[in-house]
């Protein structure tokens, strides 16, 4: 009875894909449907929850430090976006050339960042750019004559502080991808190109700018994600969730605010799905008009 | 072979995410722990304790001798955890409310405790430990740690907000600062002192509420009216800050890194006598000690300026309750023993003694031998003996509230406000103004 249970054909594709679907369950179903739920509940934990309707979303609508945690955050991702897709393509073509030399130290020196830990890495970027004279940044910038900044006090200079870090980061990471995409490129491509007489230029534009495609929208598909839910690094480089006039507050330093540190559970949930809501509407817009759920592609 | 390199990706992505996870979680949940013995025999009970002050630790240690030695048959081991402020706190917040994963005995900052203490409390009161020491300790210091009349967190100290003068750099400028009394004699002082040093008199803090607080208790005013509503721009508030402000203006005043006196960058900044003064309630002695060596004996104690003279001439700032949860191993043992290493006369002249700070038993204030003990490290780093200051302003030490408020304002001010207005130049009415309607808009 087992025995045939086991090997028949019919079961085995669903005994098969089981562990997938049970963590799928576990640990994405549940937890959404229960953050959904959360959603409208006032949540006091140790006490009963109380249903509130709509009250936590509207509620946002007003918050200006919500809109303040939501607007960083878009800014952000469409920073990291600008910068971690062209220099990181850039760069891996210029790896993946046969006249570049000692290939193999770039790729390796340009991923090493993404192997150390955030949060040793933000708090060195955070003594980088500490407002001190004798700072790494303000020292820099002494040498030119400068006044010393106090980069992580305002707006921009934060946001440069941040972003620094970032495409520190990532830089290689993204590098990578792209240069598994460059792999894929047929040489023949190239070679006809060449024969008929295409300039490194157009080459690049033409065969492969166009071939990467499938691996840009990748990149740009996890980034936008990635930068949307970003927080250890801007909880690293404040040294807490608190940065000064909220300028390094992201949507999930906000959950995290209200959530864990302020009790407000259900308030955190709104926030969780709102980010949810604006991660998906720009991912599948992006991804439909990058033509990624027409047939045949 | 596109579908190749694309499962390629997707399993890379899966590891660095993965990896990404277990990373951070072993890093975050860091903290250091370490049993303290204490002498204990083979039957101790082990407690657990948490605090965010190493310092405090230190204390415990020598508690915990003491009342091993005295209660041969209830001894305790105390496994104490230190972890960094926002961490313990919310750590132990979650742990609380769902009974689950909480010390015996932590410690909760006095700007924290009102959210321990929202709804049913999951800590125990401790009024009969407490009952027989009520007598002699300062009962505003308790009632800032209870709800409807339970008291939930053994004091640590009254926290006098006193002046520390730089001596040195004060007569590099030819400035006597026994001779200042108010902001005003303090304006002259710092424009003199900028003038001929090229130094700043004080720190304008941005991250906390000291000053303000100051402000606030000269003119015998709060940051919350009687019934807890948050009045943070009150005409009080407002001289308070536009003092402040004119005070930075003119060059005596100065924003520190890291925001405020209490942090890491700014102990260096003092270290290397770049500020003169410093508002601190009373503990900032032990910053001194500990963390600025370079000052040894040149730091001198005075009362706070007042905004004009017969003004109360200080306020209680800061302070920690240590509390005991509902889920500790043996709540009674564990409440005996913080009453006993908090409360006792023997635990106040201790924690002046190892941590440097002003006893809630005032009477300690009074012990000749204790509070001008040659021998003391407190009493050898500063130019004259702290207790004398302290004795002075005695009767004047206001009260600012802890209400359940009191973190929400403390965050707008600490993030927002204060920075408006001291590093952006912001209208001073104009911020508590904002500050007010945001305070309001998140406590709905």
């Amino acid at each position: 009875m087992v025995k045939r249970f086991l090997y028949s054909q019919k079961v085995a594709p669903y005994v098969f894909v089981l562990p997938f679907i049970l963590v799928f369950l576990l640990f994405w179903v549940y937890p959404l449907g229960s953050s959904v739920s959360m959603g409208f509940q006032k949540i006091t934990i140790g006490q009963e929850a109380q249903w509130v309707g709509l009250d936590n979303y509207t509620k946002m609508l007003g918050d200006e430090i919500f809109l303040k945690a939501i607007k960083n955050s878009f800014v952000y991702m469409v920073l990291t976006i600008v910068i971690l897709i062209p220099f990181p393509m850039l760069f891996a073509v210029l790896i993946n050339s046969k006249m570049m030399w000692a290939r193999e130290f770039f790729k390796s020196a340009f991923f090493l960042p993404a192997l150390t830990s955030v949060v040793v890495a933000g708090t060195i970027f955070r003594l980088m750019f500490g407002e001190m004279e004798t700072s790494l940044t303000n020292s820099f910038l002494g040498l030119f004559g400068l006044e010393p900044v106090k980069f992580l006090k305002g707006q921009t200079t934060g946001f440069i502080a941040l972003l620094t870090l970032a495409t520190w980061r990532w830089t290689g990471v993204n590098m990578l991808y792209f240069l598994s995409g460059l792999k894929n490129i047929p040489e023949e491509y190239y070679e006809a190109a060449s024969i008929d007489g295409a300039s490194a230029a157009q080459k690049f534009f033409r065969i492969t700018i166009p071939m990467l495609k499938p691996t840009t929208i990748y990149v740009v598909t996890i980034s936008i994600y990635a930068g949307l839910a970003m927080f250890v690094e801007s909880l690293m480089l404040w040294n807490g969730n608190n940065s000064p006039k909220n300028i390094g507050l992201t949507i999930v330093g906000y959950l995290y605010r209200q959530g864990i540190e302020k009790n407000e559970m259900g308030y955190a949930a709104a926030v969780g799905i709102v980010l949810l809501l604006i991660a998906m509407i720009i991912n599948l817009t992006q991804l439909t008009l990058t033509g990624m759920f027409r047939k045949g592609e | 072979m596109r579908k190749k390199w694309l499962i390629v990706l997707m399993v890379m992505s899966m590891v660095m995410f993965l990896w990404g996870c277990s990373k951070s979680s072993s890093t975050s949940s860091g903290g250091e722990s370490s049993v303290l013995e204490g002498g204990a025999g083979e039957g101790a009970t082990e407690l657990s304790y948490w605090t965010f002050v190493e310092l405090h630790g230190q204390h415990f240690e020598k508690m915990l001798e003491k009342w091993n030695a005295a209660n041969p048959d209830k001894q305790i081991k105390l496994n104490v955890t230190v972890m960094p402020y926002d961490d313990m706190h919310n750590k132990l917040s979650i742990a609380v409310q769902t009974g689950q994963g909480a010390p015996d005995i932590s410690d909760i900052e006095v700007g924290k405790f009102p959210d321990f203490l929202k709804g049913e409390p999951q800590l125990v009161p401790l009024n009969d430990v407490v009952e027989p020491y009520k007598d002699t300790i300062v009962q505003s210091r308790l009632d800032m740690y209870a709800k409807d009349g339970n008291y939930y967190g053994a004091p640590t100290h009254v926290g006098a907000a006193l002046a520390f003068y730089n001596t040195e750099i004060l007569e590099a400028a030819g400035v006597d600062y026994k001779a200042i009394d108010t902001w005003e004699d303090y304006k002259k002082a710092g424009q003199q002192v900028y003038e001929k040093t090229g130094k700043y008199m004080g720190t304008a803090d941005t991250s906390a509420l000291w000053q303000i607080n100051m402000m606030l208790a000269e003119q015998s005013s709060d940051l919350t009216d009687d019934s807890g509503k948050p009045i943070v721009n009150s005409p009080e508030m407002v001289k308070g800050l536009s003092i402040l402000k004119d005070l930075q203006d003119s060059n005596v005043l100065a924003t520190v890194a890291g925001g405020q006196p209490d942090t890491e960058e700014a102990y260096g900044e003092f270290n290397q006598g770049n500020y003169a003064s410093a508002m601190m309630p009373f503990w900032f002695t032990s910053r001194f000690v500990n963390y600025m060596p370079d000052l040894a004996g040149k730091i001198a104690i005075a009362p706070i300026p007042v905004i004009e003279k017969g003004q109360p001439r200080s306020y209680g700032g800061g302070g920690t309750g240590t509390v005991v949860t509902k889920t500790a191993k043996d709540v009674q043992l564990a409440k005996e023993f913080v009453a006993f290493a908090k409360l006792s006369a023997d635990a106040n002249v201790e924690i002046w003694n190892t941590l440097g700070f002003d006893p809630i038993n005032m009477d300690v204030w009074s012990m000749e031998d204790v509070t001008h003990n040659p021998e003391n490290k407190f009493n050898q780093y500063f130019v004259n003996n702290a207790f004398d200051v302290l004795n002075e302003i005695k009767d004047g030490i206001q009260q600012i509230k802890s209400t359940a408020a009191s973190p929400t304002i403390n965050n707008v001010f600490g993030t927002t406000t204060l920075n408006e207005i001291f590093e952006d130049g912001k209208d001073v009415k104009q911020a508590l103004d904002d500050a007010q309607a945001s305070i309001e808009q998140q406590l709905q």
